[in-house]
């Protein structure tokens, strides 16, 4: 017979292995979000590798073709291109989602108990499906190219995890926020849209001047990017190790204290949500 | 000890409320941010005033704040109570008497501020139905989705599956989005899930008050079969006569605390005779007895009158022993109604149903205009023994569809011995007096 105690602070106790427990349920809702994603839409997941492609070929003329940026001999510019679109869109996609994943399941939350956590967390995954199919795009136009990776895209799943790390917990951050000021819903797409420009989407890494380096630095996302070029495109694209140390930091700091603010908050959504 | 399942020991919530500007509920960044940026000048003011009234109390001193508008509300405090196993108990109360806290906390949504509860076994909770339920998602999908919500296992939904459709009645339409479900269908399916949770504690909320007359029916026998089953539940609700047939036990709820438990029938009868004074001293009171679902309603009833004797001591009207009585519902029509029916459930004060005035009988149709109007039934024949009648009323379309506008458990009137009986005044009087008998002695 299995006894439950509530009390004030009690669900702290058993707060890991109740995420355990409700793993089904963060399946269902991750599932439920995939397939309600590209409902009553004409072209469904097309959607995913559309946006990707077109920005990628936006990016090349304007960034290539028009203004002319350097960039490493031997790699078509749509490839560095899309090798950068690949995590950036992956984590700007669950930052929008996982933000307001909160007050968008607002009902579920002030009716049914569960850990809260599985929500932003499930919202990340569904941007990982989309993710992974734009990974097939890439793959395709590596092969139109006729560009083949090396051993270093071995070392992807690393990458992965860290752009997984910087979205889920910047995401943690944003939406329990989101629940108590809603003022973020503003933010986000801003934070979206800048981080467009302070992150090596359309460029590469390699025309920061060094002055800069330092600052430039403290978008996690740089290194997620650079290590994602890296990785996939032979190494033609340099990688500064110290850059992937800090972003490696700075995910972790990022999810660690996510989780703990989220931790913080999480008792009282189901008050003011 | 063991037979316990559940033990709640001084719970108490607080909440803290806030009553100028924040109408949204929750707070612009700016406000936390001028806070922060003024809690030095309010940390100088504070110790200046502390200074100079050095020589009295703090107590005395007025509380300052920038904003006096927060105050701490106790939504529950100090609540006892116990279920065993196999009880089926129910919680009544008025609209925030803390019926929606205790549910809350013991469901785990939110924590109490005090105390605490122990529960031995599985618990499900049930505060609504179709919880988590997507639109988009086909019929199928959503059994499964809102089972797992529910905490039901893959494997539990898998085995059930079968009997969910049936019971809902939802075959043809499986796989269809539910957006396009009726809403009578769609509560069917939510309900159906709802009902094959089997866990040994079950908590629900009104959510029987939901579906045509038909399902209502349905629901009712199958929350009988749980409340059978050995099942230990804890059931809230409005309706007094549902609250008297599935429980055995009851609590009763007014202002966060708890104001009597016992026997049911005994606990009905008391806040039954309580809701007497509240439709006395209450300006709006209609508003205290709707229990509207819907807010599409096109039609509210805004008055409920006898035309009996001035109100009594309680501040009921009352009507003598056998007298014919009008009653007049006063409706408030937004859009036009198109052969609309009403409803009458007339009960005692132990919540016991005594009769059923439906205009659908009398070939009686609503076809009203927008605007206000009203609506009499006279009642000849219904020789009702003394004391505090109550009654439901409901708009409907049909038998077959969700009521408009629903008035639970109102203090209609009083039915007055006024000399039409005078012996043996203390009877055990029925529900029924009846005048014209014949009494005959042979041999």
């Amino acid at each position: 017979m299995q006894e439950l105690i509530i009390e004030p602070g009690r669900c702290e106790k058993n707060y890991w292995h109740d995420l355990w427990r409700y793993r089904e349920l963060f399946y269902f809702l991750a599932w439920r979000d995939i397939l309600v994603r590209y409902k009553q839409t004409v072209v469904g997941v097309a959607w995913a590798v559309i946006q990707p492609f077109i920005t990628t070929v936006v990016f090349t003329i304007v960034f290539s073709r028009i203004a002319k940026l350097p960039h490493p001999v031997g790699v078509p510019y749509s490839l560095l291109v899309m090798a950068a679109q690949l995590p950036w869109q992956f984590f700007s996609h669950s930052l929008s989602e996982s933000s307001n994943s909160l007050i968008g399941n607002a009902n579920l939350i002030s009716k049914v108990y569960f850990p809260r956590l599985i929500v932003p967390a499930g919202s990340v995954i569904t941007s990982f499906v989309d993710f992974l199919i734009t990974l097939g795009l890439m793959a395709v136009m590596m092969a139109w190219y006729q560009f083949a990776p090396d051993w270093r895209v071995l070392t992807l799943p690393l990458f992965v995890a860290l752009a997984f790390g910087a979205a889920f917990g910047m995401g943690l951050w944003l939406c329990a926020l989101n629940v108590e000021y809603r003022d973020f819903r503003y933010v986000i797409p801003f934070i979206v849209q800048l981080g467009l420009y302070i992150s090596p989407v359309g460029f590469s890494s390699a025309i920061v001047p060094e002055k800069w380096r330092l600052l430039y630095l403290l978008n996690p996302m740089v290194g997620v990017i650079d290590g994602f070029r890296w990785a996939l495109l032979r190494g033609q694209s340099p990688i500064w190790w110290p850059a992937i140390l800090t972003c490696i930091l700075l995910t972790s700091g990022l999810c660690l204290s996510g989780i703990w603010y989220f931790r913080k908050m999480e008792q009282a959504f189901a008050d003011v949500i | 000890m063991s037979d316990v399942d559940i033990r709640a020991e001084n719970l108490g919530k607080k909440y803290r409320i806030r009553h100028q500007q924040q109408a949204q509920g929750y707070v612009a960044l700016r406000d936390v941010i001028a806070r922060r940026f003024t809690a030095p000048i309010r940390w100088v003011r504070d110790r200046s005033q502390m200074s100079g009234n050095g020589s009295q109390s703090p107590s005395l001193l007025p509380p300052i704040s920038t904003r006096a508008s927060r105050e701490d509300f106790w939504a529950l405090k100090s609540v006892f109570f116990e279920v065993k196993r196999g009880q089926v108990v129910g919680i009544i109360g008025r609209n925030g008497a803390g019926k929606s806290t205790l549910l809350k906390i013991l469901s785990r949504i939110t924590e109490p501020t005090e105390g605490r509860v122990r529960l031995n076994g599985r618990v499900s909770s049930l505060l609504e139905v179709g919880t988590g339920f997507h639109p988009e998602l086909t019929g199928r999908e959503n059994i499964f989705l809102n089972g797992a919500i529910l905490g039901m296992t893959r494997a539990e939904i898998k085995k059930k599956f079968d009997e969910i459709v049936a019971f809902a009645e939802i075959e043809k339409f499986l796989d269809t989005p539910v957006k396009r479900y009726s809403s009578g269908m769609y509560v069917r399916l939510a309900f159906a899930v709802a009902a094959h949770l089997e866990p040994e504690i079950l908590i629900v909320d009104e959510v029987l008050a939901v579906g045509d007359a038909e399902f209502q029916k349905k629901c009712l026998g199958k929350m009988q079969d749980v409340s059978r089953g050995g099942r230990t539940v804890l059931f809230v609700s409005h309706n007094m006569g549902v609250v008297n047939t599935l429980t055995q036990r009851c609590i009763y709820l007014e202002n966060g605390q708890i104001a009597a438990v016992g026997n049911s029938r005994d606990i009905v009868e008391m806040y039954l005779t309580k809701s007497i004074n509240i439709r006395g001293e209450r300006a709006n009171e209609l508003e205290f007895f709707r229990r509207n679902r819907r807010n599409d309603t096109p039609v509210r009833i805004t008055g409920l009158l006898v035309n009996g004797h001035g109100p009594d001591s309680t501040g009921l009207p009352w009507v003598e022993m056998g007298a014919a009585f009008t009653i007049e519902m006063k409706l408030d029509v937004v859009k036009a109604l198109q052969g609309a029916m009403l409803d009458m459930m007339l009960k005692r004060s132990h919540g016991e149903r005594v009769t059923v005035l439906f205009s659908g009988d009398q070939g009686c149709a609503l076809f009203l205009d927008p605007g206000r109007h009203s609506v009499t039934v006279r009642v000849g024949n219904l020789p009702l023994a003394p004391g505090n009648y109550f009654v439901d009323v409901g708009v409907n379309q049909s038998e077959q569809t969700i009521a408009y506008d629903v008035i639970l458990d109102f203090p209609l009137f009083s039915i007055v011995n006024n000399g039409q009986v005078t012996r043996w005044l203390d009877r055990p009087w029925g529900v029924l007096h009846s005048a014209t008998v014949e009494w005959d002695t042979s041999r």
